[in-house]
């Protein structure tokens, strides 16, 4: 999709600091507020955009899919696996937790079930992530984090999610950002 | 009896495995089918299986059918994007294939064209859930409605023996949310370790919701032996049941390979909650008769 292939990468940032960024940064008015400002002018959401890539890049491999599944995969990111899977590892994963295409690297998934579950978060890895919309690579994914457009990425196993689509994820954003033209 | 029936009536469902040719001829899987119709209750088409071009899987779906036999249509998210997958689902629907099993797929790198385009485009999770809404909901992923929609039966396959060991049982908690009637799982040969995950999985109540059909291997030799441990990604082979295979001459590894198989399914049987046995045994179909009647397991095709 990108021109950087997707392999494994491990995390540089701890898994309880990151929680913590988390609680930290969740989104609320403020933010809200701030990211709408950047977004609305064109050098700003560029500069910070960019800004997001080098730190992203730097502490979790980001792709900048622009629908970032961070929050709830102990900040392990799945764009990182060969198979891109955002739902759980796949089947072939080494007896020692190597990725099957990349025998030296550790699979995603075992390292996120690693960090989750030293955070008391398995139950982050039980969402049903639903399929990423191919035209969002590139974006910013915490201006859409901060604005809310991120809320259909995935979805609770309530027991019966038949009623729910998997794909609303992008008709979702979309209108949002109809909305917000 | 459809598979479906057999599973739904709680009767205990053997499934096998053909893996179509490399050619334009559906020969042989009818012959392969013509083998299998009075032991097996349904026939898995593999998807162009690890990764290497084969005859497409709703093609030999429906020469198993011409057979006489049910199939289990294979559909990966490794070749085709979520048009192409939704497409081919309508096909195999209208065309009277009912079993669909998905699975994630072998990344390309493991077959004959390593340079092709991984496309990944779903996973499986969201490939079950997708299928299931547009039975269920009659739309497709976009929204736009079916008239009429796919009938089918979706099936899942889940590794017991991959790490994170922790996490497989709700791994496969998730496809069946997502739509996974019937799962068909890895090779077993250690039947402790598999005992370990069904019992993370009747925790979960998962055996309530979904047909667990356990994967069941016949090796043949010592080159398919040592492949197997080797070379087949997320598969263990427990030390003694190398020892075991190693231990009798070359030429009655085959022999001990199918009573070993004969010896599984009649463990893998008896641990409550495994609904039926999935012999994976592709390129070795004439064992199946052999491996069945040493575990005394006769599906009964008329008794419907």
């Amino acid at each position: 999709m990108t021109a950087r292939p997707p392999i494994p990468a491990r995390p540089r940032l701890g898994a309880r600091l990151a929680f913590r960024l988390q609680r930290t940064l969740r989104p609320r008015a403020g933010l809200r507020w701030l990211s709408a400002r950047i977004e609305a002018y064109g050098p700003a959401r560029a500069l910070f955009t960019g800004a997001e890539r080098q730190t992203k890049q730097d502490l979790f491999g980001c792709r900048m899919c622009g629908q970032c599944a961070l929050p709830v995969t102990g900040y392990v990111c799945p764009m990182g696996c060969p198979k891109e899977l955002r739902n759980g590892p796949c089947g072939g994963v080494g007896v020692d937790g190597s990725c099957e295409v990349y025998p030296a690297l550790r699979c995603v998934w075992v390292e996120a079930y690693e960090r989750a579950a030293s955070q008391g978060r398995v139950a982050d890895l039980r969402l049903l992530h639903r399929p990423i919309d191919h035209r969002r690579w590139g974006e910013s994914s915490w201006l859409n984090y901060w604005q809310g457009r991120d809320e259909g990425l995935w979805v609770v196993a309530t027991g019966d999610t038949g009623h729910e689509g998997p794909s609303t994820n992008s008709a979702h954003h979309q209108r949002r950002v109809l909305g917000g033209l | 009896m459809s598979l479906r029936e057999r599973l739904t009536s709680g009767g205990f469902a053997v499934t096998a495995e053909i893996s179509p040719p490399r050619g334009a001829d559906t020969g042989p899987i009818k012959a392969t089918a013509a083998l299998l119709r009075d032991w097996v209750d349904a026939v898995n088409i593999t998807d162009n299986q690890g990764s290497n071009v084969r005859l497409a899987s709703w093609a030999g779906s429906l020469a198993a059918m011409a057979a006489g036999l049910e199939p289990v249509m294979q559909m990966t998210c490794r070749d085709r994007n979520r048009i192409a997958l939704q497409s081919d689902l309508l096909g195999a629907s209208a065309l009277g294939i009912r079993n669909v099993l998905v699975m994630t797929g072998d990344h390309p790198k493991f077959g004959d064209h390593p340079e092709a385009k991984p496309v990944f485009d779903l996973d499986s999770v969201q490939l079950l859930w997708t299928l299931r809404h547009m039975r269920d909901q009659g739309v497709v992923l976009s929204g736009r409605p079916l008239n009429p929609p796919p009938d089918c039966f979706l099936g899942a396959v889940e590794n017991p023996f991959a790490p994170p060991a922790a996490f497989r049982a709700e791994r496969l908690g998730k496809k069946v949310e997502a739509g996974a009637q019937f799962v068909q799982t890895q090779f077993v040969f250690d039947t402790d370790a598999f005992g370990r995950w069904m019992a993370q999985v009747r925790d979960l109540g998962l055996h309530e919701r979904c047909y667990i059909l356990a994967g069941v291997g016949a090796v043949r030799s010592r080159r398919a032996l040592d492949f197997v441990r080797d070379k087949v990604p997320g598969v263990q082979v427990p030390d003694d049941v190398y020892r075991r295979l190693r231990g009798v001459p070359a030429d009655q590894t085959a022999a001990e390979g199918a009573r070993l198989a004969a010896e599984t399914i009649q463990q893998l049987s008896a641990v409550d909650g495994v609904a039926g046995v999935h012999l994976l045994v592709a390129g070795n179909e004439q064992a199946v008769p052999g491996i069945l009647d040493g575990a005394g397991v006769r599906v009964d095709r008329d008794g419907r």
